[in-house]
Protein backbone atom coordinates (compact mmCIF):
# COMPACT_ATOMS: atom_id res chain seq x y z
CA UNK A 1 0.00 0.00 0.00
CA UNK A 2 1.23 3.47 -0.84
CA UNK A 3 2.63 5.54 1.97
CA UNK A 4 -0.17 7.51 3.60
CA UNK A 5 -0.12 11.07 2.49
CA UNK A 6 -0.67 14.04 4.75
CA UNK A 7 -3.68 16.22 3.91
CA UNK A 8 -2.67 18.74 1.30
CA UNK A 9 -4.49 22.04 0.75
CA UNK A 10 -7.54 21.10 -1.30
CA UNK A 11 -6.86 17.40 -0.83
CA UNK A 12 -9.76 15.05 -0.20
CA UNK A 13 -9.11 12.70 2.67
CA UNK A 14 -10.60 10.03 4.84
CA UNK A 15 -9.78 9.30 8.47
CA UNK A 16 -10.87 6.15 10.32
CA UNK A 17 -13.89 5.74 8.09
CA UNK A 18 -16.23 2.96 9.23
CA UNK A 19 -19.63 2.12 7.82
CA UNK A 20 -21.76 -0.88 8.72
CA UNK A 21 -25.36 -1.92 8.04
CA UNK A 22 -27.24 -4.65 9.93
CA UNK A 23 -24.07 -5.60 11.75
CA UNK A 24 -22.07 -6.09 8.55
CA UNK A 25 -18.99 -3.99 7.91
CA UNK A 26 -19.25 -2.29 4.53
CA UNK A 27 -16.38 0.18 4.69
CA UNK A 28 -13.29 0.24 6.85
CA UNK A 29 -10.78 2.79 5.59
CA UNK A 30 -8.33 4.00 8.25
CA UNK A 31 -6.76 6.63 6.02
CA UNK A 32 -6.87 7.76 2.43
CA UNK A 33 -5.75 10.96 0.76
CA UNK A 34 -6.68 11.89 -2.79
CA UNK A 35 -4.53 14.83 -3.72
CA UNK A 36 -2.94 13.91 -7.03
CA UNK A 37 -3.30 16.22 -10.02
CA UNK A 38 -4.87 13.68 -12.40
CA UNK A 39 -7.93 11.44 -12.30
CA UNK A 40 -8.21 8.99 -9.42
CA UNK A 41 -9.90 5.72 -10.37
CA UNK A 42 -11.37 3.43 -7.75
CA UNK A 43 -11.14 -0.15 -8.93
CA UNK A 44 -12.35 -3.39 -7.43
CA UNK A 45 -14.89 -6.20 -7.65
CA UNK A 46 -18.63 -5.91 -6.97
CA UNK A 47 -19.36 -5.31 -3.32
CA UNK A 48 -15.89 -3.94 -2.66
CA UNK A 49 -17.38 -0.69 -1.33
CA UNK A 50 -16.34 1.56 -4.22
CA UNK A 51 -19.68 3.31 -4.68
CA UNK A 52 -20.17 3.60 -0.91
CA UNK A 53 -16.77 5.24 -0.56
CA UNK A 54 -17.70 7.68 -3.33
CA UNK A 55 -20.98 8.56 -1.59
CA UNK A 56 -19.14 9.09 1.71
CA UNK A 57 -16.61 11.35 -0.02
CA UNK A 58 -19.49 13.38 -1.50
CA UNK A 59 -21.35 13.53 1.81
CA UNK A 60 -24.38 11.58 0.57
CA UNK A 61 -23.80 8.92 3.22
CA UNK A 62 -22.61 9.77 6.70
CA UNK A 63 -20.18 7.14 8.02
CA UNK A 64 -20.87 5.52 11.38
CA UNK A 65 -17.41 6.50 12.52
CA UNK A 66 -14.56 8.59 11.19
CA UNK A 67 -14.76 11.51 8.84
CA UNK A 68 -14.15 12.80 5.38
CA UNK A 69 -11.88 15.80 5.13
CA UNK A 70 -11.24 18.44 2.54
CA UNK A 71 -7.97 20.31 2.92
CA UNK A 72 -7.70 18.95 6.45
CA UNK A 73 -11.14 20.26 7.51
CA UNK A 74 -14.17 18.03 8.08
CA UNK A 75 -16.31 18.00 4.95
CA UNK A 76 -18.92 20.75 5.24
CA UNK A 77 -21.68 22.26 3.09
CA UNK A 78 -19.27 24.73 1.47
CA UNK A 79 -17.04 21.86 0.39
CA UNK A 80 -20.03 19.86 -0.82
CA UNK A 81 -21.20 22.79 -2.92
CA UNK A 82 -17.90 22.57 -4.79
CA UNK A 83 -18.43 18.90 -5.58
CA UNK A 84 -20.69 17.17 -8.10
CA UNK A 85 -21.57 13.59 -8.79
CA UNK A 86 -22.67 11.54 -11.78
CA UNK A 87 -24.39 8.25 -11.08
CA UNK A 88 -24.22 4.89 -12.82
CA UNK A 89 -27.79 5.36 -14.10
CA UNK A 90 -28.12 9.00 -15.13
CA UNK A 91 -30.94 10.67 -13.22
CA UNK A 92 -32.38 13.27 -15.57
CA UNK A 93 -35.23 15.62 -14.82
CA UNK A 94 -38.38 15.01 -16.88
CA UNK A 95 -37.69 18.11 -18.90
CA UNK A 96 -35.80 19.07 -22.03
CA UNK A 97 -32.03 18.76 -22.37
CA UNK A 98 -31.67 22.55 -22.04
CA UNK A 99 -33.99 22.66 -19.01
CA UNK A 100 -31.84 20.07 -17.24
CA UNK A 101 -28.81 22.33 -17.63
CA UNK A 102 -30.79 25.48 -16.91
CA UNK A 103 -31.97 23.95 -13.63
CA UNK A 104 -28.39 24.05 -12.36
CA UNK A 105 -27.41 27.33 -14.02
CA UNK A 106 -30.41 29.14 -12.51
CA UNK A 107 -29.38 28.00 -9.05
CA UNK A 108 -26.11 29.88 -9.53
CA UNK A 109 -28.00 33.16 -9.96
CA UNK A 110 -26.18 33.93 -13.20
CA UNK A 111 -27.45 36.75 -15.42
CA UNK A 112 -29.58 35.53 -18.32
CA UNK A 113 -26.96 36.37 -20.95
CA UNK A 114 -24.23 34.51 -19.07
CA UNK A 115 -26.55 31.58 -18.54
CA UNK A 116 -27.32 31.39 -22.23
CA UNK A 117 -23.65 31.53 -23.19
CA UNK A 118 -22.75 28.91 -20.59
CA UNK A 119 -25.56 26.67 -21.84
CA UNK A 120 -24.24 26.88 -25.42
CA UNK A 121 -20.72 26.05 -24.19
CA UNK A 122 -21.95 23.05 -22.25
CA UNK A 123 -24.10 21.70 -25.08
CA UNK A 124 -21.13 21.98 -27.45
CA UNK A 125 -18.85 20.32 -24.91
CA UNK A 126 -21.17 17.30 -24.74
CA UNK A 127 -21.99 17.22 -28.46
CA UNK A 128 -25.66 17.85 -27.69
CA UNK A 129 -25.97 21.15 -29.59
CA UNK A 130 -28.82 19.97 -31.79
CA UNK A 131 -30.77 18.36 -28.97
CA UNK A 132 -31.39 21.27 -26.61
CA UNK A 133 -35.18 21.16 -27.01
CA UNK A 134 -35.45 17.38 -27.01
CA UNK A 135 -36.86 15.62 -23.96
CA UNK A 136 -33.96 14.42 -21.79
CA UNK A 137 -35.77 11.12 -21.27
CA UNK A 138 -35.65 10.36 -24.99
CA UNK A 139 -31.85 10.53 -25.23
CA UNK A 140 -29.78 7.42 -25.88
CA UNK A 141 -27.82 5.94 -22.96
CA UNK A 142 -24.59 7.64 -24.02
CA UNK A 143 -26.26 11.00 -24.62
CA UNK A 144 -28.10 10.80 -21.28
CA UNK A 145 -24.86 10.14 -19.45
CA UNK A 146 -23.15 13.01 -21.32
CA UNK A 147 -25.99 15.29 -20.27
CA UNK A 148 -25.63 14.11 -16.66
CA UNK A 149 -21.91 14.97 -16.81
CA UNK A 150 -22.61 18.35 -18.41
CA UNK A 151 -25.14 19.16 -15.68
CA UNK A 152 -22.55 18.24 -13.05
CA UNK A 153 -19.95 20.39 -14.83
CA UNK A 154 -22.44 23.27 -14.94
CA UNK A 155 -21.91 23.51 -11.18
CA UNK A 156 -18.25 24.28 -11.94
CA UNK A 157 -17.13 21.75 -9.35
CA UNK A 158 -13.65 21.41 -7.94
CA UNK A 159 -14.26 17.69 -7.57
CA UNK A 160 -16.34 15.52 -9.87
CA UNK A 161 -17.31 12.04 -8.67
CA UNK A 162 -18.36 9.53 -11.31
CA UNK A 163 -19.86 6.19 -10.31
CA UNK A 164 -19.29 3.72 -13.15
CA UNK A 165 -20.61 6.18 -15.73
CA UNK A 166 -19.82 3.94 -18.70
CA UNK A 167 -20.82 0.54 -17.32
CA UNK A 168 -23.86 0.26 -19.63
CA UNK A 169 -22.38 1.96 -22.68
CA UNK A 170 -20.89 0.75 -25.96
CA UNK A 171 -17.24 1.51 -26.81
CA UNK A 172 -18.07 4.61 -28.86
CA UNK A 173 -20.22 6.16 -26.12
CA UNK A 174 -17.60 5.16 -23.53
CA UNK A 175 -14.89 6.90 -25.51
CA UNK A 176 -16.96 10.10 -25.70
CA UNK A 177 -17.43 10.06 -21.91
CA UNK A 178 -13.75 9.38 -21.32
CA UNK A 179 -12.81 12.34 -23.53
CA UNK A 180 -15.13 14.58 -21.49
CA UNK A 181 -13.58 13.32 -18.26
CA UNK A 182 -10.05 13.93 -19.53
CA UNK A 183 -10.96 17.44 -20.74
CA UNK A 184 -12.50 18.26 -17.35
CA UNK A 185 -9.41 16.94 -15.62
CA UNK A 186 -7.19 19.03 -17.89
CA UNK A 187 -9.22 22.10 -16.86
CA UNK A 188 -8.35 21.37 -13.22
CA UNK A 189 -11.43 19.47 -12.05
CA UNK A 190 -10.40 16.75 -9.61
CA UNK A 191 -11.85 13.51 -10.97
CA UNK A 192 -12.68 10.59 -8.69
CA UNK A 193 -14.24 7.78 -10.70
CA UNK A 194 -15.37 4.26 -9.93
CA UNK A 195 -14.91 1.59 -12.58
CA UNK A 196 -14.67 -2.16 -13.08
CA UNK A 197 -12.88 -1.70 -16.34
CA UNK A 198 -9.13 -2.22 -16.07
CA UNK A 199 -8.62 -0.89 -19.60
CA UNK A 200 -10.46 2.30 -18.65
CA UNK A 201 -8.29 2.65 -15.55
CA UNK A 202 -5.22 2.32 -17.75
CA UNK A 203 -6.54 4.97 -20.16
CA UNK A 204 -7.63 7.53 -17.58
CA UNK A 205 -6.06 7.08 -14.19
CA UNK A 206 -3.20 9.06 -12.71
CA UNK A 207 -3.62 7.11 -9.49
CA UNK A 208 -5.66 4.07 -8.55
CA UNK A 209 -7.42 3.10 -5.35
CA UNK A 210 -7.87 -0.67 -5.30
CA UNK A 211 -10.64 -1.92 -3.02
CA UNK A 212 -11.80 -5.27 -1.78
CA UNK A 213 -14.28 -6.24 0.92
CA UNK A 214 -14.72 -2.68 2.16
CA UNK A 215 -10.98 -2.07 2.52
CA UNK A 216 -8.56 -0.06 0.46
CA UNK A 217 -6.00 -2.70 -0.36
CA UNK A 218 -3.74 -0.52 -2.44
CA UNK A 219 -3.43 3.11 -3.48
CA UNK A 220 -0.72 4.34 -5.76
CA UNK A 221 0.28 5.69 -9.14
CA UNK A 222 -1.70 4.02 -11.92
CA UNK A 223 1.32 2.53 -13.65
CA UNK A 224 2.64 1.03 -10.46
CA UNK A 225 -0.71 -0.45 -9.35
CA UNK A 226 -1.54 -1.83 -12.80
CA UNK A 227 1.90 -3.14 -13.74
CA UNK A 228 3.37 -4.10 -10.39
CA UNK A 229 0.61 -4.35 -7.80
CA UNK A 230 1.72 -4.84 -4.23
CA UNK A 231 -1.30 -6.56 -2.75
CA UNK A 232 -2.30 -10.14 -3.60
CA UNK A 233 -5.97 -8.98 -4.01
CA UNK A 234 -4.90 -6.42 -6.63
CA UNK A 235 -2.81 -9.01 -8.45
CA UNK A 236 -5.75 -11.44 -8.52
CA UNK A 237 -8.21 -8.76 -9.70
CA UNK A 238 -5.89 -7.52 -12.42
CA UNK A 239 -5.14 -11.08 -13.51
CA UNK A 240 -8.88 -11.60 -13.94
CA UNK A 241 -9.06 -14.15 -11.15
CA UNK A 242 -12.00 -14.43 -8.78
CA UNK A 243 -11.73 -12.06 -5.85
CA UNK A 244 -14.08 -12.58 -2.93
CA UNK B 1 -90.04 -2.29 -24.24
CA UNK B 2 -91.75 0.39 -26.30
CA UNK B 3 -91.98 2.62 -23.21
CA UNK B 4 -88.30 2.10 -22.56
CA UNK B 5 -87.41 3.11 -26.11
CA UNK B 6 -89.67 6.14 -25.93
CA UNK B 7 -88.01 7.27 -22.66
CA UNK B 8 -84.64 6.98 -24.39
CA UNK B 9 -85.76 9.02 -27.35
CA UNK B 10 -87.25 11.65 -25.04
CA UNK B 11 -83.94 11.77 -23.15
CA UNK B 12 -82.03 12.21 -26.39
CA UNK B 13 -84.44 14.96 -27.44
CA UNK B 14 -83.79 16.81 -24.17
CA UNK B 15 -80.04 16.70 -24.75
CA UNK B 16 -80.16 17.64 -28.42
CA UNK B 17 -82.75 20.39 -27.95
CA UNK B 18 -80.54 21.97 -25.27
CA UNK B 19 -83.22 21.81 -22.58
CA UNK B 20 -82.41 24.79 -20.31
CA UNK B 21 -83.28 22.94 -17.08
CA UNK B 22 -81.12 19.96 -17.99
CA UNK B 23 -78.11 22.06 -18.97
CA UNK B 24 -78.46 24.29 -15.90
CA UNK B 25 -78.18 21.16 -13.75
CA UNK B 26 -75.15 19.96 -15.75
CA UNK B 27 -73.50 23.38 -15.45
CA UNK B 28 -74.05 23.53 -11.68
CA UNK B 29 -72.66 20.01 -11.28
CA UNK B 30 -69.55 20.94 -13.22
CA UNK B 31 -69.10 24.21 -11.31
CA UNK B 32 -69.39 22.51 -7.92
CA UNK B 33 -67.07 19.64 -8.80
CA UNK B 34 -64.44 21.75 -10.59
CA UNK B 35 -64.29 24.20 -7.65
CA UNK B 36 -64.09 21.31 -5.19
CA UNK B 37 -61.26 19.65 -7.12
CA UNK B 38 -59.31 22.91 -7.42
CA UNK B 39 -59.58 23.56 -3.67
CA UNK B 40 -58.67 19.92 -2.96
CA UNK B 41 -55.62 20.25 -5.23
CA UNK B 42 -54.43 23.36 -3.39
CA UNK B 43 -54.70 21.50 -0.08
CA UNK B 44 -53.98 17.91 -1.12
CA UNK B 45 -50.97 18.32 -3.40
CA UNK B 46 -48.66 20.12 -0.95
CA UNK B 47 -49.80 17.80 1.86
CA UNK B 48 -49.15 14.72 -0.27
CA UNK B 49 -45.79 16.03 -1.45
CA UNK B 50 -44.75 16.98 2.09
CA UNK B 51 -45.66 13.49 3.33
CA UNK B 52 -43.62 12.03 0.48
CA UNK B 53 -40.38 13.90 1.26
CA UNK B 54 -40.56 14.75 4.97
CA UNK B 55 -39.46 12.31 7.65
CA UNK B 56 -41.02 12.75 11.09
CA UNK B 57 -42.49 10.57 13.85
CA UNK B 58 -46.06 9.57 13.07
CA UNK B 59 -45.62 9.91 9.31
CA UNK B 60 -46.69 6.32 8.64
CA UNK B 61 -49.78 6.80 10.81
CA UNK B 62 -50.73 9.89 8.82
CA UNK B 63 -50.29 8.01 5.55
CA UNK B 64 -52.49 5.14 6.76
CA UNK B 65 -55.09 7.66 7.94
CA UNK B 66 -55.03 9.49 4.62
CA UNK B 67 -55.38 6.25 2.68
CA UNK B 68 -58.28 5.24 4.93
CA UNK B 69 -59.99 8.58 4.29
CA UNK B 70 -60.01 7.78 0.57
CA UNK B 71 -62.62 5.15 1.25
CA UNK B 72 -64.66 7.23 3.71
CA UNK B 73 -68.41 6.69 3.10
CA UNK B 74 -69.81 9.80 1.38
CA UNK B 75 -73.03 9.76 3.43
CA UNK B 76 -70.97 9.93 6.63
CA UNK B 77 -69.00 12.86 5.20
CA UNK B 78 -72.30 14.47 4.28
CA UNK B 79 -73.60 13.93 7.79
CA UNK B 80 -70.46 15.40 9.41
CA UNK B 81 -70.49 18.45 7.12
CA UNK B 82 -74.22 18.82 7.80
CA UNK B 83 -73.57 18.83 11.57
CA UNK B 84 -70.82 21.44 11.12
CA UNK B 85 -72.99 23.72 8.96
CA UNK B 86 -76.37 23.24 10.67
CA UNK B 87 -77.76 26.12 12.72
CA UNK B 88 -76.55 24.60 15.97
CA UNK B 89 -73.20 23.56 14.48
CA UNK B 90 -69.89 25.45 14.89
CA UNK B 91 -70.18 26.94 11.38
CA UNK B 92 -73.97 27.44 11.48
CA UNK B 93 -73.55 31.21 11.65
CA UNK B 94 -72.25 31.17 8.06
CA UNK B 95 -75.66 29.90 6.85
CA UNK B 96 -74.11 27.71 4.19
CA UNK B 97 -76.36 24.70 4.55
CA UNK B 98 -78.39 23.91 1.39
CA UNK B 99 -76.15 26.07 -0.80
CA UNK B 100 -73.71 25.06 -3.55
CA UNK B 101 -70.90 26.14 -1.17
CA UNK B 102 -71.94 23.42 1.28
CA UNK B 103 -71.82 20.92 -1.55
CA UNK B 104 -68.34 22.13 -2.51
CA UNK B 105 -67.21 21.73 1.13
CA UNK B 106 -68.52 18.16 1.24
CA UNK B 107 -66.81 17.28 -2.03
CA UNK B 108 -63.56 18.89 -0.86
CA UNK B 109 -63.64 16.65 2.22
CA UNK B 110 -64.18 13.62 -0.01
CA UNK B 111 -61.70 14.48 -2.76
CA UNK B 112 -58.77 15.95 -0.79
CA UNK B 113 -57.65 12.60 0.66
CA UNK B 114 -57.73 11.06 -2.83
CA UNK B 115 -55.57 13.80 -4.34
CA UNK B 116 -53.23 13.89 -1.31
CA UNK B 117 -52.78 10.10 -1.28
CA UNK B 118 -52.18 9.85 -5.04
CA UNK B 119 -49.79 12.81 -4.89
CA UNK B 120 -47.91 11.17 -2.03
CA UNK B 121 -47.53 7.93 -3.97
CA UNK B 122 -46.38 9.61 -7.18
CA UNK B 123 -44.02 12.07 -5.51
CA UNK B 124 -42.56 9.44 -3.18
CA UNK B 125 -41.73 7.22 -6.13
CA UNK B 126 -40.11 10.10 -7.98
CA UNK B 127 -38.30 11.30 -4.84
CA UNK B 128 -36.76 7.85 -4.50
CA UNK B 129 -35.30 8.22 -7.96
CA UNK B 130 -34.29 11.88 -7.64
CA UNK B 131 -33.22 12.00 -3.99
CA UNK B 132 -29.45 11.45 -4.28
CA UNK B 133 -29.17 13.45 -7.49
CA UNK B 134 -30.99 16.46 -6.05
CA UNK B 135 -28.94 16.34 -2.86
CA UNK B 136 -25.81 16.14 -4.99
CA UNK B 137 -26.96 19.25 -6.86
CA UNK B 138 -27.39 21.03 -3.53
CA UNK B 139 -31.20 21.00 -3.52
CA UNK B 140 -32.60 20.83 0.02
CA UNK B 141 -35.49 18.52 0.97
CA UNK B 142 -37.88 21.48 1.10
CA UNK B 143 -36.67 22.93 -2.20
CA UNK B 144 -37.09 19.52 -3.83
CA UNK B 145 -40.90 19.65 -3.37
CA UNK B 146 -41.66 22.02 -6.29
CA UNK B 147 -39.13 20.18 -8.47
CA UNK B 148 -40.83 16.87 -7.77
CA UNK B 149 -44.34 18.29 -8.22
CA UNK B 150 -43.39 19.79 -11.58
CA UNK B 151 -41.66 16.66 -12.83
CA UNK B 152 -44.62 14.52 -11.72
CA UNK B 153 -47.08 16.86 -13.45
CA UNK B 154 -48.55 14.29 -15.84
CA UNK B 155 -49.27 11.80 -13.08
CA UNK B 156 -50.63 14.60 -10.90
CA UNK B 157 -53.13 15.66 -13.56
CA UNK B 158 -54.27 12.03 -13.46
CA UNK B 159 -54.76 12.39 -9.70
CA UNK B 160 -56.84 15.53 -10.29
CA UNK B 161 -58.99 13.74 -12.85
CA UNK B 162 -59.49 10.82 -10.47
CA UNK B 163 -60.64 13.34 -7.85
CA UNK B 164 -62.97 14.98 -10.35
CA UNK B 165 -64.42 11.59 -11.26
CA UNK B 166 -65.21 10.94 -7.63
CA UNK B 167 -66.69 14.43 -7.11
CA UNK B 168 -68.96 14.55 -10.15
CA UNK B 169 -70.39 11.07 -9.50
CA UNK B 170 -71.01 11.69 -5.79
CA UNK B 171 -74.60 11.71 -4.51
CA UNK B 172 -74.78 10.78 -0.82
CA UNK B 173 -72.96 13.75 0.69
CA UNK B 174 -74.29 16.46 -1.63
CA UNK B 175 -77.91 15.44 -1.18
CA UNK B 176 -77.54 15.77 2.61
CA UNK B 177 -75.80 19.16 2.65
CA UNK B 178 -77.34 20.53 -0.58
CA UNK B 179 -80.91 19.42 -0.01
CA UNK B 180 -81.54 18.89 -3.75
CA UNK B 181 -83.36 22.24 -4.08
CA UNK B 182 -84.62 22.97 -7.59
CA UNK B 183 -82.55 25.64 -9.43
CA UNK B 184 -80.31 26.04 -6.36
CA UNK B 185 -78.55 22.84 -5.36
CA UNK B 186 -79.86 20.27 -7.76
CA UNK B 187 -76.97 18.51 -9.50
CA UNK B 188 -76.89 15.61 -11.93
CA UNK B 189 -76.67 12.76 -9.45
CA UNK B 190 -79.28 14.10 -7.02
CA UNK B 191 -81.64 14.91 -9.90
CA UNK B 192 -81.31 11.41 -11.29
CA UNK B 193 -82.24 9.98 -7.88
CA UNK B 194 -85.21 12.33 -7.50
CA UNK B 195 -86.60 12.13 -11.03
CA UNK B 196 -86.34 8.34 -11.08
CA UNK B 197 -88.40 8.14 -7.90
CA UNK B 198 -90.95 10.49 -9.50
CA UNK B 199 -91.09 8.37 -12.64
CA UNK B 200 -89.65 11.13 -14.86
CA UNK B 201 -87.23 8.78 -16.56
CA UNK B 202 -86.47 10.96 -19.60
CA UNK B 203 -84.69 13.67 -17.57
CA UNK B 204 -82.97 11.04 -15.39
CA UNK B 205 -81.78 9.14 -18.46
CA UNK B 206 -80.59 12.31 -20.19
CA UNK B 207 -78.54 13.30 -17.13
CA UNK B 208 -77.32 9.72 -16.76
CA UNK B 209 -76.10 9.73 -20.37
CA UNK B 210 -74.26 13.02 -19.84
CA UNK B 211 -72.74 11.70 -16.60
CA UNK B 212 -71.56 8.55 -18.36
CA UNK B 213 -70.14 10.71 -21.16
CA UNK B 214 -68.21 12.77 -18.61
CA UNK B 215 -66.98 9.60 -16.88
CA UNK B 216 -65.78 8.15 -20.19
CA UNK B 217 -64.08 11.42 -21.15
CA UNK B 218 -62.34 11.65 -17.76
CA UNK B 219 -61.21 8.02 -17.96
CA UNK B 220 -59.95 8.49 -21.50
CA UNK B 221 -57.91 11.47 -20.32
CA UNK B 222 -56.61 9.49 -17.33
CA UNK B 223 -55.57 6.62 -19.63
CA UNK B 224 -53.85 8.91 -22.10
CA UNK B 225 -51.99 10.77 -19.37
CA UNK B 226 -51.10 7.53 -17.57
CA UNK B 227 -49.63 6.18 -20.77
CA UNK B 228 -47.63 9.35 -21.29
CA UNK B 229 -46.47 9.30 -17.68
CA UNK B 230 -45.34 5.69 -18.09
CA UNK B 231 -43.55 6.58 -21.28
CA UNK B 232 -41.79 9.28 -19.31
CA UNK B 233 -40.72 6.56 -16.91
CA UNK B 234 -43.09 7.37 -14.10
CA UNK B 235 -45.66 4.78 -13.21
CA UNK B 236 -48.30 5.86 -10.79
CA UNK B 237 -50.44 3.58 -8.72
Amino acid sequence: MRDLLPDMPGGLGVRDLWLARKGKMLLDVPELCLDGPGPTLILGPNGAGKSLLLRCLHGLIAPDRGRVTQGGEPLNDTHKARQAMVFQQPVLLRRSVAANLDFVLRRQSLPRVTRKARMAELLAEGGLDGKARQSARSLSGGEAQRLAILRALALEPETLFLDEPTSALDPGATQAIEQMVLRASARGVRIVMVTHDIGQARRLAADIVMMQGGHVVEHGAAKQVLDAPNSPASRRYLAGGLVT
Amino acid sequence: MQGFASEFSSALALIVAGDPELWAIVLLSLQVSVFAVLISAVIGMPVGAALAVARFPGRRVLIVLMNALMGFPPVVVGLLVYLMLSRSGPLGVLELLYTPTAMIIAQVVLVTPIIAALTRQVVEMLAEEYSEQLRSLGVSRLASVPVLLWDARLALVTALLAGFGRAIAEVGAVIIVGGNINHVTRVMTTTIALETSKGNLALALALGAILIGIAIAVNAMVSTLSLRAEQEGLRHA
